[in-house]
C-alpha cells in the first residue's frame, strides 16, 4: 500500500508539513517495498487551487492513505470519494522518519 | 468630460474598515439633493451600503456564471481538461473528473477543448443584484453568494447592468471592495475618478501607498480623503503633498459621526463641516476629469 506524508523537507529528519495543498513536499511511502520518494510539491506556490492540485497529483500516484496536519473542507469530500484514508497528525514536530515507523506497525 | 456620458466615481481604499461606505453613501446621498444619482456597492463579499438606503426595492435578479459539468458517459479519461486548466478546478482523479465550482474563472477552455464533449457548461448561481428606489437616489447592491470564491466576474456583471439599464444616471458611486488585488481592480476599471479613502495611522499610509499604485497603473486620476483625522500622525498628508497627490477632505475623528453611522443613519445633511467637505470634493472632481 502506498501512503503519501507532506513533508517540509526532502530528508527523513524533515518535519510533517502541517498544510495539505500548500505543503514543500510529498513523501510517498510504499508499505510493502519499504521504497521511500521525496517529490517537491509543483504546486505550493499557486495562487490559488493548491488543494484540488495536490489531490490530483497523489490521486495520481494511488496512495490509499494521506498523513497531514490538516485538510480543506473542499477537499475532504473528495478524498472520501476516491477512498483515499485521512489521517491528521497534530503534532508539528513529527520527524517524518518517526511517521514511516507509526505507518509500520 | 463628455457631457453625454455619466461622470463615475469610484471609492476605493487599500485598507479595509476606513470609512469608505460612509463615504460613499454620504456622497451619494447629498449629490441625489441636486440631481438623479446612482449609488453601487461593489463590495460584493460583505456589501453594507443597505444598511444606510431607505427605499423600495425594484428588482431583485439572480446572477450566474457558466461552469463545466462532467458527462461520465461521454468521457474517455484522456486528461485534456486537466492539463488545460490552470486554476486546478477541473481536475482528474483516477477515472472521474472534479470541477471545483469556485475555482472555475469560467474561461471554457476545457469546454471546447474536451474532443468528445465531456464537459458542456452550465449556469451556476453565484450572486444577486438588489435594485432599490429611494426617490432621486437609485441604489444597487451587488451581493456574492456565501461560499464563492471568485468576486470579479460578479462585478464584472454588474457594471454591465449599470451600464445597460441605468447609463442616463448622470452621476454614479461605485463602493469598491477593499484592498489591491482583482475584485478592487474590477470595481475601479470603468471609474472616471478614483477616492481613496484613508486614515492618518501608518496602516493607512502604507496600504494608500499601495492603493495609489494600483490605481496609477490602470491609469486612473486619485484623490485622498482622510477619514479619522486628528488621530495618529501626519505621514498621510506629508506623503500626499510629496506625491502631489490631492487631499479633497479631512473627515475629523468626531463621536457624533460614529453615533449617526451606528444608529443607520447618513451624516451629510446633518453635520455642516461634511456638507461642506461633500461640496468641495466634488468641486475637485469635477474640475479633475
Amino acid at each position: 500500500m502506498k501512503v503519501a506524508i507532506t513533508s517540509t523537507g526532502n530528508t527523513l529528519e524533515s518535519l510533517l508539513d502541517q498544510r495539505f495543498g500548500r505543503c514543500a513536499c510529498f513523501v510517498i511511502y510504499d508499505t510493502e517495498s519499504k521504497a521511500i520518494q521525496f517529490i517537491p510539491n509543483p504546486n505550493k506556490d499557486a495562487e490559488e487551487g493548491t488543494g484540488s492540485a495536490s489531490v490530483e497529483f497523489v490521486a495520481s500516484r494511488a496512495v490509499q492513505k494521506i498523513v497531514s496536519g490538516r485538510f480543506g473542507v473542499k477537499i475532504e469530500p473528495i478524498l472520501d470519494s476516491l477512498k483515499i484514508q485521512m489521517i491528521v497528525i497534530k503534532e508539528p514536530k513529527k520527524k517524518i522518519k518517526d511517521i514511516i515507523k507509526m505507518l509500520d506497525h | 468630460m463628455n457631457p453625454d456620458k455619466p461622470l463615475k466615481i469610484a471609492v476605493a481604499s487599500g485598507k479595509g474598515g476606513t470609512g469608505k461606505t460612509l463615504f460613499s453613501t454620504n456622497l451619494a446621498a447629498f449629490l441625489s439633493q441636486k440631481q438623479k444619482t446612482l449609488l453601487v456597492d461593489l463590495d460584493v463579499e460583505e456589501p453594507n451600503d443597505f444598511l444606510f438606503i431607505n427605499g423600495t426595492i425594484e428588482k431583485i435578479s439572480d446572477q450566474y456564471k457558466m461552469i463545466p459539468l462532467w458527462d461520465e458517459n461521454k468521457c474517455t479519461l484522456c486528461g485534456s481538461c486537466s492539463n488545460t486548466c490552470k486554476y486546478h478546478a477541473v481536475v482528474q482523479l483516477g477515472t472521474f473528473i472534479a470541477v471545483f465550482t469556485e475555482l472555475c474563472h469560467s474561461c471554457y477552455a476545457c469546454s471546447e477543448l474536451c474532443p468528445v464533449q465531456a464537459l458542456p457548461m452550465q449556469r451556476h448561481k453565484m450572486g444577486k443584484i438588489t435594485t432599490i428606489d429611494s426617490g432621486n437616489l437609485t441604489f444597487i447592491e451587488s451581493r456574492l453568494e456565501v461560499g464563492e470564491e471568485q468576486a470579479v466576474p460578479l462585478i464584472h456583471q454588474t457594471h454591465d447592468l449599470v451600464d445597460t439599464q441605468y447609463k442616463d444616471i448622470p452621476i454614479q458611486v461605485f463602493d469598491c471592495p477593499p484592498g489591491t488585488s482583482c475584485p478592487v481592480v474590477a470595481a475601479a476599471r470603468k471609474a472616471d475618478f478614483v477616492v481613496l479613502v484613508t486614515e492618518p495611522t501608518p496602516f493607512g499610509l502604507n496600504d494608500l501607498r499601495l492603493a495609489i499604485e494600483t490605481m496609477q497603473k490602470i491609469q486612473k486620476p486619485v484623490g485622498v480623503v482622510i477619514n479619522r483625522w486628528g488621530i495618529g500622525n501626519d505621514e498621510v498628508e506629508k506623503y500626499c503633498d510629496q506625491a502631489q497627490i490631492p487631499i479633497l477632505a479631512k473627515i475629523p475623528f468626531d463621536r457624533q459621526i460614529a453615533e449617526y453611522y451606528s444608529n443607520g443613519e447618513l451624516v451629510y445633511d446633518k453635520i455642516e463641516y461634511i456638507t461642506t467637505s461633500l461640496r468641495q470634493v466634488i468641486t475637485a472632481i469635477q474640475h479633475a476629469v
